[in-house]
């Protein structure tokens, strides 16, 4: 709970500065740590460029000597498809889910009742379930639909699984809109409906980014209902990649390739929106 | 305004759909799952499929089948491997975490870029960063060459197709086990509410202790669950799975260590410093203690983030891989793939009930004191 408030100001670093000796010792440090994390990227980079028979195990480190592209038109041609479905599926379950995680959050904030916090919490549970538990009832449900192998039936799974996490951060972000404001508003003679329309949909643009990017990157990212709730034609790009790679004599510049594909889209927003993507983060994982 | 004006009414409306689906989606579902896992669906694989399949309640047959039968050995190690795993990546997190938020809070130039790079694989999905560090963990490849760029030669660990274990254990000793370990974990209840003088709380655990234990003593060590003795232990072909995941979720208790290290207001630090107190001791005694409820939290959700893994060891150790695997895995292909719906939503079962163990008392907590204060 505390970290979400932090988050919700980004704190401005206070002038302290170790001295000498320390600072290289921190530098070092940094240097050491960013090895870890980058290595995998280089080495992705590395093999997604090599040609087929360039790719031993002895040489996985080298760059290539002759740069190979065509591994990414090759990857786009087995996961373009998927790519496509999933930027569907993330797009119009993100947009489903937000709007009903902002109505949530604001019922739930601004018109307390009695036992709206145990409703709360009773809704939050289902974002930690492991979704192994409802996976059977679910794949029927949906077959019982005629939902199965369409992507409608996935996007339906990620907006209700979805609601918890939306509306908790909906819920956060609207607890910090002054309560004078909508009291304000009720006097001029506004309603549930107009002090949504007027007053706290137009404020909500900073949490509506914060959802929207944390719900994206989970969709597109999600793998459990991607694998029971689709058949080929729909398959999202995390289950194409994993097939890509999961065969045993896979030339593995294909799946490098694929890999990068897959990942760039939520690496793009992350790079781009970070900052909002970390509040989601703590805002999503610290509850409360 | 009390009472129910029309206002509230909407508030409920708007309400209720998502209620309404949370209600199906997460709580029928798991009462059927459970009822699912009573019965004997798919056990008989020409029932499994079929359209209106002959389904007959077995009661825990297929529970006492995942702990006891011949054939689920399998899954016994998992269960193991999901304990190791989800210690040694909770772990690895909080350590590194904690330390690279130390080290940025020293505020290094260039701060932004440094948390961007430990923070990017947050981004990436579990199917992608396993697709990496399967090909970085390649039997004679990636890492294993990593010391011939040195000059040294290539290394021979088997970081996914190891079978060998250490902290091995006979599964039979697993009832003797948990009853120690929930024994201790009584006393421990039991002492602490001596000291705050709760009696009521005392007794009962105390004596709820001494009943374990004296059972421990006496009857548990002649409790056989299997036939033969099966040893279970933490498997080495876990270690890169782990290492994978510490990669890509180190960055997420960083975050968490930096927005508490920068909520620490400098007038703390300052007391601290003029009270005489040294880097080492500030942070001893000053700023790990402020830090440890965001310990605690990232522990929970790390906790329930690691005991449903299962996209991360699918694309790097493969499906069959016995040795590297976990229950929810399993819970995958048993129904799916066997088609075996009663047996997987037993598995099913189980990973809630372990991740119930860890969530519902803190969202209990967190909500009890804000109930209190609205």
């Amino acid at each position: 709970m505390t970290a979400v408030k932090h988050a919700a100001a980004p704190p401005s670093a206070p002038p302290r500065r170790a001295p000498g000796m320390g600072r290289a010792f921190t530098y070092l440090l940094l240097i050491i740590a960013t090895l870890f994390f980058l290595i995998p990227v280089y080495l992705v980079f590395a093999t997604a460029l090599k040609s087929p028979d360039a790719i031993t195990l002895d040489t996985a480190w080298h760059w290539p000597a002759v740069l190979n592209w065509a591994s990414f038109s090759e990857a786009w041609d087995k996961v373009g498809g998927n790519m496509l479905n999933s930027l569907f599926l993330a797009v119009v379950a993100t947009l489903l889910s937000a709007l009903l995680g902002s109505l949530n959050g604001y019922a739930l904030s601004k018109w307390r009742f009695r036992g709206a916090n145990t409703l709360f919490a009773l809704m939050l549970f289902g974002m930690f379930i492991p979704y192994q538990a409802v996976l059977i009832p679910l794949f029927q449900f949906i077959k019982a639909l005629g939902l199965y192998g369409s992507i409608w039936g996935l996007i339906l799974a990620h907006v209700v699984y979805g609601i918890p996490i939306t509306t908790l951060i909906f819920r956060n972000f609207y607890a910090d809109v002054p309560d004078a404001l909508i009291e304000a508003a009720t006097i001029d003679g506004a309603g549930f409906w107009q002090i949504y329309g007027r007053v706290i949909f137009p404020i909500s643009v900073p949490g509506f980014v914060v959802v929207i990017i944390w719900q994206f990157t989970q969709v597109w990212n999600e793998f459990l209902f991607a694998a029971t709730l689709t058949n080929t034609s729909s398959q999202p790009v995390t289950y194409a990649l994993s097939q890509l790679a999961g065969g045993q004599a896979v030339s593995w510049n294909l799946p490098m390739a694929g890999a990068i594909l897959a990942a760039l889209p939520t690496l793009i927003v992350y790079i781009v929106l970070g900052r909002y993507f970390v509040r989601g983060l703590l805002a999503g994982s610290v509850k409360g | 305004m009390k009472g129910l004006s029309k206002d509230r009414l909407w508030a409920m409306a708007v309400l209720a759909p998502s209620i309404l689906l949370i209600a199906i989606f997460v709580y029928s579902f798991i009462a059927r799952t459970v009822y699912v896992s009573l019965t004997d669906w798919g056990n008989d694989p020409a029932q499994a499929l079929a359209i209106d399949p002959i389904i007959r309640w077995v009661g825990f047959q297929n529970y006492q089948e995942l702990f006891t039968g011949f054939l689920q050995g399998r899954f016994r190690q998992e269960l193991v491997n999901t304990l190791f795993f989800t210690l040694f990546f909770i772990l690895g997190c909080l350590g590194l975490g904690l330390g690279l938020a130390l080290i940025l809070d020293r505020n290094p130039r260039g701060e932004g870029l440094w948390r961007t790079v430990f923070l990017f694989p947050m981004s990436l999905s579990f199917i992608v960063t396993g697709t990496i560090w399967r090909w970085m963990l390649q039997p004679q490849g990636g890492v294993n060459q990593a010391p011939t760029l040195v000059g040294a030669p290539p290394s021979t660990f088997g970081w996914l197709s190891s079978n060998d274990a250490v902290l091995k254990f006979d599964w039979n000793a697993l009832p003797l086990i948990t009853a120690l370990v929930v024994g201790v974990v009584l006393i421990v209840l039991a002492v602490r509410a001596a000291r705050e003088g709760q009696r009521t709380r005392m007794v009962v655990a105390a004596a709820c202790a001494a009943l374990l234990l004296l059972w421990a003593v006496f009857i548990g060590p002649r409790v056989k669950l299997l036939a033969a003795p099966e040893l279970h232990g933490f498997n080495f072909a876990m270690i890169g799975i782990i290492i994978a995941a510490v990669w890509q979720m180190s960055g997420y208790t960083m975050a968490l260590y930096l927005a508490g290290l920068r909520g620490i207001p400098e007038e703390l630090r300052e007391a601290a410093r003029v009270d005489g107190a040294n880097d080492a001791s500030m942070y001893r005694h000053v700023i790990f203690p402020l830090l440890s409820p965001i310990t605690l939290s990232a522990m929970i959700i790390l906790g329930h983030i690691s005991l449903k893994i299962f996209d991360l060891v699918y694309a790097m150790a493969g499906p069959d891989n016995i040795s590297a695997s976990v229950p929810a895995l399993n819970m995958y292909l048993t129904s799916f793939r066997q088609n075996q719906f009663a047996l997987g939503a037993a598995i099913g079962t189980i990973l809630l009930i372990l991740v119930a163990f860890v969530i519902v008392p803190y969202l209990a907590s967190q909500f009890r004191g804000e109930e209190g204060h609205s």
